[in-house]
C-alpha cells in the first residue's frame, strides 16, 4: 500500500478544530445512560460470591439453603457452564485459552485469587440476593498463596496449576512451574557489545502491582428470551469482543447474542475482559428476567484484573560519546491467575526507543495468585521503560552529556530495528525530544532550592491496528451520520464526525455519530489500543470515500460525462472539463433520490501502516527530606501525536495519562496480606491523583504524520503514562541524591532511602 | 443487612429511652462518614439507626469567654470551621476539624463522630486533648464528664457505656499567650486517613519568648492518641530553641507506639511523629506571636 | 419501639416535591437512581471516598451514598438533573463541555454539583481554593486541569450574568 502523504497537513478545514462534542450535553445533564443505568420493572439483582481465600481447593458447593430462601429466583455455579476446550483464543487485545476463561467467570476446580468468583444468585432484591450468596455452603481446602511473581518463581513456591510447564525458548520443560511464558530477543553480540562499552550500568528495579481505577464499576445486564436470543447491556470497551468471550465462554453462536455498548466510565484496558456478562446471562437464562450485576469497588479492585507487578534487572553499556552499544535485560512480570503474555509485551518496549546493536532480552510471565492481569494504558510498557529512563539518566550524569542530548544519541528512525526485529517506519522520537529540549519549560533553569530539580524521560508505545468497519450515509439534505462500532470512552465519536466531515466538505456538526451495537455494525475490535482514531477513523475515510465514489456517479448523470471526468476537491463535485458549476454534497443529495437513490458508503478494515507514539515528559519536582513527600512544581509532556484531529481531545488523553503515570510513580500499590488478600482495596488507601495532587500539566503536540494513515494519525491514548515514573524518578534522584529503585516512590520509601543515605544533591 | 428501622428522636430523653431499648441493635448515626461505611461493609451490624441530628442539646455551639467552647456532638464540621470563635480561639482545633475528608465529607461528619468512632488517627482528637476537652455523655443514669485523654480507649473503642451518647465537647477558655496547632501526614494532599498525627498547645509566659505551660499530643502512633507528658516538660521553663524543639521531638519518637500497616511502616511513623510534634510547636509559637 | 424497616419519604427535589417508597437500609444514592429513576448521580465507590455521587443537600454538597434515604425526608435536594433550566444549560455545564472537562463524563455530574455548591458559596475562587473545594472528586481521565479551568470560567460567567 502506498504510504499516504497528507499535503493539506496543517490546514485542514474541520481537523485541528474543537467542536463541541455530540454526546456532551448528555453527559453533562446526566442524560447519557451508562451501564449501571439501565433499568427494567421486572429486573432481578445478581450477586456473586466469591471466595474468601486467594489459593484454595474447592471440595463441594452447596446451594440448597440458598435456594430455599424467599425472594431467590436462581444460582449458578460452573456446573452451569459448558465444558470448554483446552484451547487459545483472541480475545480483545490478548490471548486466552478457552478453559481458563471459563474457570475465570466461575471457578471450577481451584479457587485461584481472592474474590475468585465461585456462585451467583439472582434474587428480587439486592440485600436477599447478598444473604443468599452468604448462605450458600463452600468447602474449601485452603492452600498456601502467592502473590509477588518473584517470590513465585522461587523453588518451592506454590504452584497455581499442576500442568503448566514453561515454554522456554521453543523447548517445553517437564517440571511444573508458574511461569507460563519465557520470550526472548537477542541481537548481536552482547558480551563483545559490553567489552567495547566504557560505562557499564547493572541495576535491579522492582514495581507494584495497580489498578487502571477507572471511577465506573463493572456493570452487566442480560436478558435471555426463550427463543435462545440474548441480549446483553453493559459498559465495555468492546461490544464485539465482548460478544466474542460471551458467546465462547456460553458456547453459543454469534448471532443469538446482541451486545449493547452502554455509555461507559473508564476502561484504560480493565474494561475489555468480560467478568459480570456470562453470569448474567445464566441467571437471566434460568429465571426468564432480566438480570443486573454491578460490582462493588472494592470487587472491582481484588477480581478485575490490573496492571502487572513487575521485577527487572537492567544492564546497559555505553560508549564516552553516550552511544548506546549493549544492553542485557532480565523481566519478571506477574501474571495474575491464568496464563497471559502481557511480558512479551513488555519486551516488545523495553529498548524500543533506542537504536542498539547488541541486546538479549528475557522476560517471564509468572503465574500469582491474583486477578489474571488486564491491559492498562500502554500494557506493560511503564514497567520496562522506567528502568531503563533511570539507567539512562545515571550514564547521562556520569558521562556528563545533557539527558535529551544522550537519547537524541541514541533515538531510534525510521530503518532501525525495534529489538524484537520489526523495522521503524516514519516515527516521530527525534522531533519529540527536540521539541522537549527547544520547549520554554526546559530551557527555563532548573529549580535549585534544596531538595528541588528537574528530571526527564522518555515514553513509547506501538499502538494498535485490529478491525473495525464503518458506515457513512447521506442525508436527503446532504447531512450525513456516521455509524461505527467504536465505544466512544474520551470523545471519539466527534471525531469519527471530524474526520467523515472532513472527507465530505462538511461542517462536524452537520455530521451525526453513532455507537453502534453487534446487530448495526460490522465487526469492530476494542476501542484500546490507542486504536479508534486510527483503525476506525480509517474506516471513516473509507466509507465516507465510498459515498464519494458513489456520489461521483450521480453527478455524472446530472452532468451527462463519465465519473471520470469529475473530481471531488474542496469540498465539491468539479468538472475537470469546464461548464459546470461546483456542486456540495448538500446540493446534490436531494437529487440523489431521482439519480439512483440512497447513498451509504461502508468499509471494513484491518490496517497495517499503525504509527507509533513517542513521549518526552519534563518534571520538576520538591522533595520534603523529612517526610519524603515529593510535590510537582511543574510537568510537561511532549508528544507525536501525528495529526491532532481534535486538539481538545488529544490534550486531555496526554494530560490524564500523565497523571495516571504520576499516581503510578508517587502512590498507588497493591498492598497484600502474607494470606494474599489485598488491604487497600478502596478509594481511599488506594491512592489515586486528586485535584490537590497534580499540577496543572502543559502539553505540546509534535505532528509527524503518519504515512500509514489518510489523516496522518498516530494514537495518542497509552504513549502518556509511559515516561512519568522515569521523569518523577530522575526528578527525585537529582534532587536528594538517592535513587528510589522501587515503585511507588511513596512518602516512606524516599524518606527511607534518604534516611539511610545522607542527601547529596546531584549537580543539575 | 437484615431490615433495618430507623428512628429520629426530637428529644434527648426519647434518645436514651430507644438507646436503653436497644442495645447493642443500635447503630447511632451522627454524620454516617463513619458508620455508613461499615454498616455497609458489614463491620457493623444492628436492627435500628438512630439519626441524633434533631437532638436540640447535640446542636450547641457556643462560646464564651468565660467558660469556653461548647461544641455539640452533631454539629457538623462544616458548621464548626467556620465558627469565628473557634477560628479564633481554637485555630489548632479547627485544623483538624478541617482536614476530615473532602469537602462532602465536611458537610455531614461531626468532631462528635471523630470522637466516637475511636479512631486514633481521628484528626480532633489529639486537640482537644492537649485542650483538656471533656466530653459530656448522657445515658440512662444521667449525666457525666470524661476528658478528653480518656475517651479512647483502644482501636475503634471508647468509654461510652451500651445506652450512652455523646451530647457535646467542652473545651476550656485559652490563658492569654496562648495558640493550638495540629498537623497531620498523609501521602496525597487531601482524603487519606493520617499516617501520623500531632497537636501542640502553647502558653508563653509574660516575657513573651519562656514557655510557660506546653502539652503535645499525637495521633495514628499507637493504639490510642498519646498525650507526650515529655514533650510538654521538655519546653516549659525554657526558650524555644532548637535544642527545645529537638528535645521535645524527641520525646514523641520514644512515646510512640506504632505499628505497620497499608497507612505506613512503624518507623516511619514513629519518625513523623517527631517532625510533626517539631513543626506544631513551631505553629503555635508564631501564632502567638501573631497575636 | 417498632416502626417498621419500609417508609414513604418526601423530598424536595430539583425545586420538584418528590414522594418515594423506600426500604430504611436504602442509601440516597440508591433512592434517587433505583426509585426515583434519576440515574444522573452516579455510583463509583460507595464509601465517600470518589464524589461521583454528590449531591446538594440542605445547601451542603454531600455524597449520597454516605447519606440514608430515610434522611431525606422533608430535605431540599440539587442533583445534576436540575442544573439546567429548561433548556439554559448553567454555565458550568456549557464550561465543561467548551474546556473539553469530561472524557468519559461520569465523574462530571459530581463534579458539577460540588462545583456548583462551590460557586454558590463563593463567586469568586482562586484556583488553590477550587481544588481544595473540589479534591473529593476524583477524576481517572483528564489530570483536572480542564474542569478548573472550566470552573474558573464559569465563575466569572456567573458573575456577569443575572443567574
Amino acid at each position: 500500500m502506498e504510504p499516504f502523504t497528507h499535503p493539506r497537513h496543517g490546514k485542514y478545514d474541520v481537523i485541528g478544530t474543537r467542536p463541541i462534542r455530540h454526546d456532551g450535553e448528555d453527559k453533562v445533564t446526566g442524560r447519557a445512560q451508562y451501564g449501571a443505568d439501565i433499568h427494567f420493572p421486572d429486573q432481578l439483582h445478581g450477586y456473586v460470591l466469591r471466595s474468601p481465600h486467594a489459593h484454595a481447593r474447592i471440595l463441594s458447593i452447596d446451594t440448597r439453603k440458598a435456594e430455599a430462601m424467599p425472594g431467590v429466583k436462581a444460582i449458578v455455579t460452573s456446573k452451569d457452564l459448558p465444558r470448554l476446550p483446552d484451547k487459545i483464543i483472541e480475545s480483545g487485545e490478548g490471548v486466552e485459552n478457552q478453559k481458563y476463561m471459563s474457570d475465570r467467570i466461575l471457578a471450577s476446580d481451584k479457587a485461584l485469587f481472592k474474590g475468585h468468583p465461585i456462585a451467583a444468585v439472582a434474587a428480587t432484591d439486592p440485600w436477599t440476593a447478598e444473604e443468599a450468596a452468604n448462605a450458600i455452603e463452600v468447602q474449601y481446602e485452603v492452600l498456601e498463596a502467592v502473590t509477588d511473581p518473584v517470590e513465585a518463581l522461587r523453588e518451592g513456591a506454590p504452584l497455581l496449576f499442576d500442568r503448566i510447564t514453561t515454554t522456554t525458548l521453543g523447548q517445553k520443560e517437564v517440571k511444573a512451574t508458574n511461569v507460563c511464558l519465557h520470550t526472548r530477543h537477542q541481537r548481536g553480540d552482547l558480551a563483545a557489545g559490553f567489552a567495547e562499552a566504557d560505562e557499564v550500568f547493572e541495576r535491579e528495579f522492582k514495581t507494584a502491582t495497580v489498578h487502571q481505577g477507572y471511577i465506573e464499576p463493572q456493570n452487566a445486564t442480560a436478558l435471555a428470551r426463550s427463543d435462545g436470543h440474548i441480549t446483553v447491556w453493559t459498559s465495555t470497551q468492546g461490544a464485539f469482543p465482548a460478544r466474542d468471550q460471551i458467546a465462547t465462554v456460553l458456547k453459543k453462536d454469534l448471532s443469538k447474542i446482541r451486545v449493547i455498548p452502554m455509555e461507559i466510565g473508564g476502561g484504560f484496558g480493565g474494561k475489555i475482559p468480560i467478568y459480570l456478562e456470562p453470569v448474567a446471562v445464566l441467571l437471566s437464562e434460568k429465571t426468564g428476567h432480566p438480570v443486573k450485576l454491578v460490582m462493588s469497588r472494592a470487587d472491582v479492585f481484588q477480581t478485575t484484573g490490573p496492571a502487572s507487578a513487575t521485577a527487572a534487572k537492567i544492564k546497559l553499556g555505553f560508549k564516552k560519546d553516550g552511544t548506546l552499544v549493549a544492553a542485557d535485560v532480565w523481566m519478571a512480570y506477574e501474571a495474575g491467575a491464568f496464563p497471559g503474555n502481557w511480558g512479551a509485551t513488555g519486551a516488545m518496549c523495553v529498548l524500543a526507543p533506542y537504536r542498539l546493536p547488541n541486546l538479549q532480552i528475557d522476560v517471564l510471565d509468572v503465574l500469582t495468585n491474583t486477578p489474571k492481569v488486564a491491559a492498562y494504558r500502554a500494557p506493560s510498557s511503564p514497567q520496562a521503560l522506567w528502568g531503563v529512563e533511570s539507567v539512562m539518566d545515571e550514564a547521562a550524569l556520569k558521562l556528563g552529556m545533557d539527558p535529551i542530548d544522550l537519547r537524541l544519541k541514541n533515538a531510534a528512525v525510521e530503518g532501525d530495528q525495534r529489538p524484537d526485529g520489526y523495522t521503524w517506519p516514519r516515527i516521530g522520537l527525534v522531533e519529540t525530544l527536540q521539541a522537549a529540549k527547544a520547549s520554554e519549560h526546559y530551557r527555563s533553569p532548573p529549580p535549585n532550592k534544596p531538595n528541588q530539580a528537574r528530571g526527564v524521560a522518555v515514553g513509547y508505545w506501538h499502538n494498535a491496528g485490529l478491525q473495525s468497519s464503518a458506515t457513512v450515509a447521506i442525508n436527503m439534505d446532504g447531512t450525513a451520520s456516521v455509524v461505527t462500532g467504536s465505544v466512544d470512552i474520551g470523545g471519539s465519536r466527534a471525531s469519527m464526525a471530524i474526520m467523515a466531515a472532513e472527507t465530505l466538505g462538511l461542517k462536524a456538526e452537520e455530521v451525526r455519530p453513532l455507537v453502534a451495537d453487534t446487530d448495526s455494525i460490522g465487526h469492530t475490535d476494542v476501542t484500546g489500543g490507542s486504536r479508534t482514531t486510527f483503525a476506525t477513523g480509517y474506516a471513516v475515510y473509507l466509507a465516507a470515500q465510498d459515498a464519494v465514489e458513489q456520489m461521483k456517479h450521480r453527478v455524472a448523470k446530472l452532468w451527462d460525462c463519465k465519473p471520470d471526468d469529475i473530481a471531488f476537491e474542496g469540498g465539491a463535485f468539479r468538472s475537470k472539463q469546464n461548464g459546470h458549476e461546483p456542486m456540495t454534497v448538500r446540493k446534490l443529495a436531494p437529487q440523489l433520490p431521482r439519480t439512483g437513490g440512497p447513498v451509504q458508503g461502508q468499509a471494513s478494515i484491518l490496517p497495517k501502516g499503525v504509527g507509533a507514539g513517542f513521549g518526552c515528559h519534563i518534571a520538576d519536582i520538591e522533595v520534603d527530606s523529612e517526610t519524603g513527600k515529593v510535590t510537582i512544581l511543574r510537568y510537561t509532556a511532549v508528544q507525536d501525536v501525528g495529526t491532532a484531529i481534535h486538539p481538545a481531545y488529544v490534550e486531555g488523553q496526554i494530560s490524564g495519562g500523565a497523571t495516571q503515570g504520576i499516581g503510578w510513580a508517587l502512590n498507588e500499590e497493591y498492598v497484600h496480606s502474607d494470606k494474599g488478600e489485598m488491604l487497600n482495596a478502596g478509594f481511599l488507601d488506594y491512592r489515586m491523583p486528586t485535584a490537590l495532587d497534580v499540577p496543572n500539566i502543559d502539553t505540546i503536540l509534535v505532528e509527524v504524520p503518519n504515512p500509514g494513515h489518510p489523516y496522518g494519525v498516530r494514537g495518542v491514548g497509552e504513549t502518556p503514562i509511559v515516561p512519568p515514573m522515569g521523569a518523577m524518578h530522575n526528578a527525585i534522584a537529582r534532587a536528594i541524591g538517592v535513587r528510589v529503585r522501587e515503585l511507588p516512590m511513596s512518602p516512606p520509601r524516599v524518606q527511607a532511602a534518604l534516611a539511610h543515605q545522607p542527601a547529596k544533591p546531584i549537580p543539575a | 443487612m437484615k431490615p433495618l428501622e430507623f428512628h429520629a428522636p426530637t428529644t434527648l430523653d426519647e434518645a436514651i429511652g430507644l438507646l436503653a431499648a436497644g442495645g447493642q441493635d443500635v447503630g447511632i448515626l451522627g454524620g454516617g462518614t463513619d458508620l455508613i461505611i461499615q454498616y455497609r461493609a458489614g463491620r457493623r451490624a444492628f436492627g435500628h439507626m438512630l439519626d441524633v441530628k434533631k437532638i436540640p442539646e447535640l446542636n450547641v455551639l457556643s462560646y464564651d469567654d468565660a467558660t469556653g467552647l461548647r461544641l455539640g456532638a452533631a454539629v457538623c464540621c462544616d458548621a464548626f470551621t467556620e465558627y469565628a470563635p473557634a477560628l479564633k480561639h481554637y485555630p489548632g482545633l479547627v485544623e483538624g476539624a478541617e482536614l476530615i475528608g473532602s469537602t462532602q465529607i465536611q458537610s455531614r461528619a461531626t468532631v462528635g463522630g471523630n470522637v466516637c468512632n475511636g479512631s486514633p488517627a481521628a484528626d480532633t482528637i489529639c486537640s482537644l486533648i492537649v485542650l483538656g476537652a471533656t466530653c459530656v455523655v448522657a445515658g440512662p443514669g444521667g449525666t457525666r464528664e470524661v476528658a478528653a485523654k480518656d475517651f479512647m480507649t483502644g482501636p475503634g473503642q471508647t468509654v461510652l457505656q451500651p445506652g450512652e451518647l455523646l451530647v457535646e465537647l467542652r473545651v476550656p477558655p485559652r490563658p492569654a499567650r496562648s495558640a493550638d496547632a495540629y498537623l497531620r501526614f498523609i501521602p496525597r494532599n487531601e482524603m487519606d486517613i493520617a499516617v501520623a498525627g500531632a497537636a501542640t498547645t502553647l502558653t508563653l509566659a509574660e516575657d513573651g519568648t519562656t514557655v510557660q505551660d506546653a502539652r503535645v499530643a499525637i495521633g495514628a502512633v499507637g493504639p490510642t492518641p498519646i498525650l507526650v507528658e515529655a514533650a510538654g516538660a521538655a519546653l516549659v521553663g525554657r526558650k524555644l530553641d532548637a535544642a527545645a524543639l529537638d528535645a521535645a521531638a524527641k520525646a514523641s519518637e520514644a512515646a510512640a507506639n506504632p505499628i505497620s500497616d497499608v497507612r505506613g511502616t512503624a518507623e516511619f511513623r514513629r519518625h513523623l511523629a517527631g517532625v510533626l510534634t517539631r513543626r506544631t510547636i513551631e505553629i503555635a509559637a508564631h501564632r502567638i506571636q501573631q497575636g | 419501639m417498632s416502626n417498621g424497616t419500609k417508609r414513604i419519604i418526601t423530598a424536595t427535589i430539583n425545586g420538584n416535591e418528590t414522594t418515594m417508597a423506600i426500604d430504611n437500609r436504602m442509601s440516597l444514592l440508591q433512592a434517587l437512581r433505583d426509585v426515583a429513576g434519576m440515574t444522573g448521580t452516579k455510583e463509583g465507590c460507595l464509601t465517600g471516598d470518589c464524589g461521583a455521587c454528590s449531591v446538594i443537600l440542605n445547601g451542603r454538597v454531600v455524597d449520597s451514598c454516605l447519606v440514608m434515604a430515610a434522611e431525606a425526608d422533608g430535605a431540599q435536594l440539587e442533583t445534576v438533573e436540575g442544573m439546567a433550566r429548561g433548556q439554559e444549560l448553567h454555565p458550568l455545564q456549557t464550561q465543561f463541555l467548551e474546556h473539553a472537562a469530561l472524557q468519559c463524563g461520569i465523574c462530571t455530574p459530581g463534579f458539577l454539583v460540588a462545583a456548583k455548591a462551590l460557586l454558590d458559596r463563593n463567586p469568586n475562587p482562586t484556583e488553590e481554593e477550587i481544588r481544595y473545594w473540589l479534591a473529593g472528586n476524583l477524576c481517572r481521565c483528564t489530570g483536572y486541569r480542564t474542569i478548573i479551568e472550566a470552573v474558573q470560567d464559569a465563575a466569572a460567567e456567573l458573575k456577569t450574568s443575572a443567574r
